[in-house]
């Protein structure tokens, strides 16, 4: 059973490479989109704290960068 | 409508999203990949070599469907002005330029078995292959330009231009004689695949399209965070 899954009557090389090579691909863009995302991130956190108070009030206030705060403050990698 | 994706609006929906489309993507992956590899019977053609059909055609399926999107938007930003769809459009190209390359990729994979060849110039072939290089013009168009409404304008025009394409792909195997068979798998006609062969593919092409859905999401947001990033400098 084990065999004829891996072997496939002789395509399992094909069948199995094309798989691989389907999801290698996912696994790279996911890796190099995730790690731009949590650069600007990182790049927006520095950003901030370097703000005076009143800035900080007024980029606080406003819906998007409460979201981008808010997305900080819970899945810093 | 596209006025609801106006980026302040949609920021916090998308941010949340990707958690729950994730997860999603990994379960049917999962049921999709046992049923590919492990339930579906083989082709009394091709035997098991058909089974790399279940990631070579939902892919090209995606890919055809992403530049479909890319080309409507480029219309609405250059015709209507319409600024929210600059966004969708940038963030929609990595992944339909990787599921091009897989289209190629495990084509190529499946060729050699089937048609005793790796490559082919054959009319649908060629024109994956234009597909794939308008897909690579148009995300190096947004690196080289930086002046926002030029990028905009060549950007457009290059999806545009690429969308003439478009039909061509989906009907060089009518046009033209080729080593592909004819589409199977149609909306409108009855479909030729056996069920036990349409549900794997069924299963494969929805888990593809959350993948394709979930890396839109991550790079709009990150397109997002940067305008944002911006914005703090000038306060």
């Amino acid at each position: 059973m084990i065999n004829e899954i891996i072997l496939m009557n002789g395509y399992g090389i094909y069948v199995w490479s094309s798989f691989l090579f389907t999801f290698m691909c996912f696994g790279s863009l996911y890796i190099i989109i995730k790690a731009q995302l949590v650069r600007e991130q990182s790049k927006f956190d520095e950003k901030f704290q370097t703000l005076n108070p009143e800035k900080k009030k007024t980029a606080s206030a406003q819906e998007t960068y409460k979201g981008i705060l808010e997305i900080n403050s819970t899945s810093k990698i | 409508m596209l006025k609801n994706f106006e980026p302040n609006k949609i920021f916090v929906i998308t941010s949340k999203a990707t958690k729950y489309v994730r997860g999603l993507f990994f379960i049917i992956v999962f049921i999709g990949l046992i049923e590919a590899l492990i339930l579906s019977p083989e082709d009394y053609l091709q035997s098991h070599s058909v089974r790399i059909m279940y990631v070579h055609v939902p892919s090209a399926w995606i890919s055809l469907g992403i530049f479909s999107s890319i080309a409507i938007l480029s219309f609405l930003i250059l015709f209507f002005k319409n600024k929210p769809s600059i966004l969708i459009a940038k963030s929609l190209a990595p992944s339909g330029l990787v599921f091009s390359i897989i289209a190629l990729v495990t084509g190529s994979i499946w060729g050699k078995p089937t048609w005793g060849t790796w490559w082919a110039w054959d009319a649908r072939i060629t024109s994956m292959l234009i597909l794939c290089l308008f897909y690579f013009i148009y995300i190096i168009a947004w690196r080289i330009y930086q002046d926002t409404e030029k990028v905009n304008k060549v950007t457009s025009f290059i999806a545009l231009i690429g969308a003439v394409n478009l039909p061509i792909v989906k009907y060089s195997v009518d046009w033209w004689s080729t080593l592909h068979q004819p589409a199977s798998v149609s909306v409108f006609e009855k479909t030729s695949i056996h069920h036990t062969m349409l549900i794997p593919l069924a299963l494969m092409t929805a888990a593809f399209a959350l993948f394709s859905l979930l890396i839109f999401l991550m790079k709009y947001n990150t397109e997002l965070i940067k305008i944002k990033n911006k914005g703090l400098d000038r306060l």
